[in-house]
């Protein structure tokens, strides 16, 4: 799972008001990398939360994204950061361990990079 | 020219998962069809709700290919071993989306509204007792309950959510489910909608829609809402000119216009 993907997903269970973003436990993380669209990475970009998504970086063992979002012109401009904006958001995989929802603490296991949010056993 | 989609015997299987046959070709050959259009619309965000075998969303990869300029591509299925053949039908064409094993689009909604610019759905579509529909395993690849379409409903409004203003929708749908009705009930939402390639088989009579929003059409339901006593002649004619698209399923296999 990506942090595209993390930044993405939210906490499905009823009643849940504040399930975003989910709280990443790592137990491993690989790399694989993937050619650089600078295109794309500017047009998602306002659709990031950055908050989420700097903190999620951190957990994940990458210390290159600024706590504040950085300003459009960056993105625009300095290609140093949209490299390291890239590989943050589309080459690091949690490949195993969980997503925990923020309100509820209830796990979403992560196993060979896939998320599970079914909730089976609870009613949705 | 022919281009290029997933191999067959690179496709991975289990028995629990659902194997390429003539609702993923068809579903495949519409999105083929309407190839050059795809890459016009650029889409950003590419998703497809129940991956089962993974041959459509790779088809899908390989056919945008290079040209699809850095687009991400997202897929769910409800049944694991669904998202394992998957990603092993992924590996072995040498392409790769994100997986997520949820229930159509559960834990995505809130953060993907608007986003997805292009939705692929092959759909359980066949009409069976509604106690079947949400069980586990290859059942859920094609258990709808009544007329088939218990799980198409619950897509829909999903669909329409998750679909970014410029997006677009392709879905697989038997003649049981009432394509007409699902089109009628679309256009409510502010949807237009055609046929991109009917097909018949022994069995079943398969139709791929595609769906996308079309401001004239909310413009003419906001009208409705509002001056509920007189329905405005422009959209009396375009649900009779979709009725009549639907009612005379046209004899050719694919139909390639353009909208």
């Amino acid at each position: 799972m990506r942090l595209l993907t993390h930044n993405m997903l939210s906490s499905n269970i009823k009643g849940v008001t504040n399930g975003f973003p989910l709280k990443i436990q790592v137990e491993k993380v690989v790399e694989k990398q993937v050619e650089i669209n600078h295109d794309f990475l500017r047009n998602i970009f306002p659709k990031i939360d950055w908050k989420a998504f700097s903190d999620a970086s951190r957990i994940m063992g990458y210390d290159e994204m600024p706590e504040e979002p950085p300003e459009p012109s960056v993105l625009e401009l300095n290609v140093e950061f949209l490299g390291k904006f890239h590989h943050a958001l589309l080459e690091l995989h949690l490949e195993e361990g969980a997503l925990l929802c923020p309100e509820t603490g209830r796990k979403f296991p992560v196993n060979k990079g896939i998320p599970n949010m079914l909730l089976l056993e609870d009613k949705v | 020219m022919s281009y290029k989609i997933a191999q067959i015997r690179l496709v991975s299987s289990h028995p629990e998962v659902y194997e390429p046959c003539d609702d993923s070709f068809a579903l495949v050959d519409a999105l083929l069809s309407d190839r050059n259009n795809l890459l016009e619309l650029k889409p950003m965000l590419c998703m497809e709700v129940g991956c089962g075998s993974g041959y459509v969303i790779t088809s899908l990869m390989l056919m945008l290919g290079e040209e699809a300029n850095g687009a991400q591509f997202i897929a769910t299925d409800i049944n694991h071993h669904a998202i394992k053949v998957t990603q092993e039908t992924m590996e072995a064409h040498g392409v790769y989306a994100e997986l997520i094993n949820t229930d159509i689009a559960s834990g995505l909604e809130n953060r993907l509204a608007g986003s997805v610019d292009l939705l692929v759905v092959n759909p359980p579509y066949v009409p069976t007792p509604e106690d079947e529909v949400g069980r586990e395993g290859i059942a859920s690849a094609w258990a709808g309950g009544e007329n088939g379409r218990s799980v198409i409903d619950k897509i829909l409004p999903v669909a329409e959510k998750l679909l970014s203003k410029r997006g677009w929708l392709y879905m697989v749908t038997l003649t049981a489910n009432n394509p007409s009705q699902i089109c009628r009930q679309m256009m409510k939402k502010g949807y237009a909608s055609k046929i991109v390639v009917q097909r018949s088989t022994v069995e079943e009579s398969l139709h791929i829609i595609k769906f996308w929003k079309d401001n004239d059409i909310e413009a003419d339901t906001n009208d409705v809402i509002t001056n509920s006593k007189a329905v405005p002649l422009g959209i009396v004619d375009s649900v009779r000119s979709q009725i009549q698209r639907l009612s005379f399923w046209g004899s050719c296999d694919i139909n390639t216009t353009t909208n």
